[in-house]
Order: C-alpha cells, then sequence, then structure tokens
C-alpha cells in the first residue's frame, strides 16, 4: 500500500514539501508565539485573498508575486500600526484584517467567479510542480540563514525591548524583517496549505512544544519534531482516507498539542 | 574576556546637561541636569508621573530629547564613550517561556545561535558572566521559575557583562519580597564598592534610599533637590511632595 503511494510523483512531491513547509512554519511559528503575534499571522493569511484580488484586479499574470507583494505592504503596515498602538493592537489587526478578506472577496466574487478561487480556503499540496518545489527549497534555505543570524535578537527582544536596545541590538528593524519573512512564507505556504489553516501548522507545534520545553533547544528541537511528524502522518492519512491534507495535519498537530498539554500538568505536579 | 572587579577611581564623571523631553506639546522633563562621580550611589524619586522612568528612557537614548550627556575624564576634561548598563522594571516572561538563564545571556549577549547545543567554551564565558553576582548555579534554570531576587542577579550580571559606566536600574525591586529588598540595596551597595561605575536608581522605597543612597535626586519634571539623603529627607520640597519629613533628631 504505501510503495504505491511513493510510485506516484505527485505523492512524492507532497511528501517532500510537506516535510519542508511544516518545520518552517513551526520555526518562524516559535517566535511568533513568544512574541504573542498569532493574532497577527492569523490576518497576513487571510490577506493572502485580498493580494489575490489586487493582482486580478490590475491584471498582473503572476498571482504569487502579487500575494507576496501585498503581504509585504501588509505586514509592514501592521507592524507600524503594532509599534503605536500596544493597546487596541488586537482590535486594530482585526478589524484591518476583516477589511482585507472583505475586499478580497468582494473582487474575487464579481461575476459570480469566486469558485475559481476557493482553492485557496484549504490548499491542495498534492498539486505541487517541481519548481515550486525548488521555490520552498530556496524560502527555506533563506529563512535558515536568518533565523541564525537574528534568532537572539528576537529573542532578546520579547523579553524587554529597552533592554535588548541597551544592548545595541536594532529591535525594530528586526521586528520588522521578521513580519516581512512571516508574511513572505506564508504567502509561499498559503496555496498548499490553505488560508484557514496555515496559521494553525505555524501556532500548534510551537504551542505544543512550550509546553514540555525548558529552554531554546528543547523549544526549536520539538517544535520542528511535532510539524514533521504530523505533517507526514497527515499526509498519508489525506492520502489514504481521501480527505485534504491541510485538515489532516492540524488534526495531527492538535493531537499533539493536547497529549503535551497533559504531560505538562503532570509534570507540574 | 576576564572580569574585571575594581575599585572606582572616582575620575570619571556624568554630566547631564540641560536635558528635556516633550511628548507632543507636553514636556515630560525640563531642563534636568545632574552631576554623577563614579562609585557613587544616586537614587530618583518622586511620585507617579514624574518623569523618573522618562528620564532612565532619555539617558538610554530611547526617547528623543534635547540637552547632552557627558561622560569625562576629571583630571583633564577627555570626553569618553559612555557604556549604559540596564537594569529593566520587568521581563514579559510567564512560568512557560522557554528559555533558561544561559539562552537569555546568549541572546543578549552573543552572537552564537541560541536555539544551536553549546559549547563547553561558550558556557564557560556565560559562567564567567554569571559569577560577580554568584549566580552561576542559576545556569540552566528556565527564567519563568527564577525567583524575584534570582532573576535580579542575573539581570545585574547581563547589565554588568559588559563593564558599564553607568549602571541604570529602573525600579527593579517590585516583586521582590520584603527580605529580597534589603539583599538587593545590599547588593547595590557592594557593585558600587567593587565596579567603576555609577549607579543611578529609580525608586519607590524610601526608607533604603536613605539608609543607601550616596545623592537622592528629587524629580518632578525637573531635579527639585539634588543632594545627601540627609538633606533632601528634611527638606520642604520633600514634604511638599511626600507629605511627612523626617524630624531632624531621627
Amino acid at each position: 500500500m504505501f510503495s504505491e503511494a511513493f510510485s506516484f510523483d505527485f505523492f512524492v512531491r507532497a511528501l517532500l514539501a510537506v516535510a519542508m513547509i511544516c518545520p518552517l512554519l513551526s520555526v518562524l511559528g516559535t517566535m511568533v508565539v513568544q512574541k504573542k503575534m498569532s493574532f497577527f499571522s492569523d490576518a497576513l493569511g487571510h490577506s493572502a485573498f485580498t493580494g489575490v484580488a489586487i493582482g486580478v484586479l490590475l491584471g498582473v499574470t503572476n498571482l504569487n508575486f502579487a500575494m507576496i507583494v501585498f503581504a509585504i505592504v501588509f505586514a509592514t503596515l501592521l507592524n507600524a500600526l503594532m509599534r503605536n498602538n500596544s493597546a487596541i493592537t488586537d482590535t486594530v489587526i482585526s478589524v484591518f484584517s476583516s477589511f482585507c478578506i472583505a475586499i478580497g472577496l468582494a473582487v474575487l466574487s464579481f461575476g459570480g467567479s469566486f469558485s475559481k478561487y476557493s482553492s485557496l480556503l484549504v490548499g491542495d499540496v498534492l498539486s505541487i510542480t517541481k519548481d515550486e518545489l525548488w521555490t520552498v527549497l530556496i524560502v527555506a534555505v533563506v529563512v535558515v540563514a536568518f533565523w541564525c543570524i537574528f534568532i537572539n535578537g528576537l529573542a532578546a527582544s520579547s523579553l524587554n525591548r529597552s533592554l535588548a536596545k541597551s544592548k545595541g541590538l536594532y529591535v525594530d528593524m528586526l521586528e520588522l524583517i521578521f513580519s516581512i519573512l512571516v508574511a513572505v512564507v506564508v504567502m509561499v505556504a498559503v496555496r498548499w496549505i490553505g488560508i484557514l489553516l496555515i496559521n494553525a501548522l505555524m501556532i500548534l507545534p510551537s504551542a505544543s512544544s512550550r509546553n514540555i520545553s525548558e529552554n531554546m533547544k528543547e523549544y526549536h528541537g520539538y517544535a520542528v519534531v511535532f510539524a514533521l511528524v504530523s505533517g507526514i502522518l497527515g499526509l498519508f492519512v489525506s492520502y489514504f482516507v481521501g480527505i485534504a491534507a491541510g485538515p489532516s495535519i492540524v488534526i495531527f498537530a492538535s493531537v499533539i498539542f493536547f497529549v503535551t498539554y497533559i504531560l505538562s500538568k503532570k509534570g507540574a505536579k | 574576556m576576564a572580569r574585571k572587579v575594581i575599585a572606582p577611581c572616582g575620575f570619571h564623571c556624568i554630566k547631564i546637561n540641560n536635558l528635556s523631553v516633550t511628548v507632543g506639546k507636553q514636556a515630560i522633563l525640563e531642563d534636568v541636569n545632574l552631576h554623577i562621580h563614579c562609585g557613587t550611589f544616586t537614587a530618583v524619586i518622586g511620585h507617579n508621573g514624574a518623569g523618573k522612568s522618562t528620564l532612565i528612557k532619555a539617558i538610554l537614548g530611547e526617547v528623543p530629547s534635547e540637552g547632552d550627556i557627558e561622560f569625562k575624564l576629571k583630571k583633564d576634561g577627555a570626553s569618553l564613550d559612555l557604556k549604559i548598563g540596564y537594569v529593566p522594571q520587568h521581563l514579559a516572561i510567564d512560568k512557560d517561556t522557554p528559555m533558561s538563564v544561559q539562552d537569555m545571556i546568549i541572546s543578549y549577549g552573543f552572537k552564537y545561535p541560541v536555539f544551536l547545543p553549546v559549547s563547553k567554551k561558550l558556557r564557560e564565558k556565560v559562567l564567567e558572566i554569571l559569577a560577580p553576582l554568584n549566580a552561576e548555579d542559576l545556569i540552566d534554570k528556565t527564567i519563568g521559575t527564577l525567583s524575584g531576587g534570582e532573576l535580579q542577579r542575573v539581570l545585574l550580571s547581563l547589565a554588568l557583562m559588559d563593564a558599564p559606566n553607568l549602571l541604570l536600574l529602573d525600579e527593579p525591586v517590585s516583586g521582590v519580597d520584603a527580605g529580597g529588598v534589603e539583599k538587593f540595596y545590599k547588593l547595590i551597595d557592594e557593585l558600587k564598592m567593587h565596579h567603576d561605575l555609577a549607579i543611578i536608581l529609580v525608586s519607590h522605597d524610601l526608607e533604603y534610599v536613605r539608609k543607601y543612597a550616596d545623592k537622592v535626586v528629587l524629580l518632578d519634571k525637573t531635579v527639585l533637590l539634588a543632594d545627601t539623603p540627609g538633606v533632601v529627607f528634611r527638606s520642604k520640597e520633600f514634604e511638599n511632595m511626600f507629605g511627612t519629613k523626617e524630624e531632624s533628631d531621627v
């Protein structure tokens, strides 16, 4: 049964994609969770619709490009908003994101053509092409390189911005770069994972890892392992049971969260 | 990087000249002038909203301000670069924040990616940083589980690691129990004697300020009075602000 799955090129491609995308999202997720930005990454995912809509309106043939450009603009704007109004951030982001979704849906549904874009909602990892796989690999290399250089600054600023600044860290710039990186990765991955579930894949492995980790090494290690395990198991189950891959992966990631949560409660006693 | 523990030379001084901070149209600080010598412990007191935290932020360069801060050799007046070690009021940590003391020191002080396994050499360096405050045994503790006093020692280690000329402490005693507060002030007293630096502490704890500070700055938008605790605590200005005055025979 398994060997049959591997005889299909599309399945092998999907497996490779999941094995890269899930850990990648979870690594970014470690700091999204640490910096309490999950609302922000959620809004980013939802803004994918708006990116596509703007692309369609402008007649851009490469919709991926339109999505990524829009996400960078969106991330920069949200970042500025978060910095200036820390007290009302949640509300502001929520309003902003609702507005973007509405604009996106309005444009895409014009003339009853929305069904063409509905695949964005749940994504389809089995449709990934060889070229797209290379794109994912390049993005992965960039993210890992970025992570090695900037993780210390991000971790430091998550504890206390003033202290980080007093140590000569460029906190504002770091946060902007991080937001943009999250935006780009979300936009690259959203076609295969889907708008509805991409944030779950970013947050769940890290949230699970926090339940049982005591330091940064464990935090990253467990998050990546949890992402990999739920990604691969989820893909196999989706293939054999005939359900979409995104939801299947998120179900496994959620189960891991509940297990680690119970373990952490036990450990606390 | 050897940890130098040296007595203050008394030959450096820090001058804050005409420091003003305006947010919108509102002046938060106006024309603050302070003169601080290395080896002294200066406490800044004042009621809420007097601009104490803003003063710290202005010295750190975090809020735009007018005026200037000079750091000079007393002998020949040569200007030097001022290195500041900062101890914040609190950290954004929960019980489940997955960071150890070692992770924290590495993120603030080193380039080596904090999520990778740490070499023996780097661990030695982190231990060296924790050593002056006897915090070596805390190295593997998760920061969310530290007691208030333990966290203070780690934060002080972090502030002292680059051998600063000025140690800035922002009300760091909040969240520490009563016995811990006394310990903390004793610790500051010791640091003052064994490190070549000046200390500025923003404080609410008048009792300990009186006992340990060399100089007290009474702040309300500007410096109302800057003198020894004995003089400040018996002044008219102090009475106006806090509603009590120490009797001269206490």
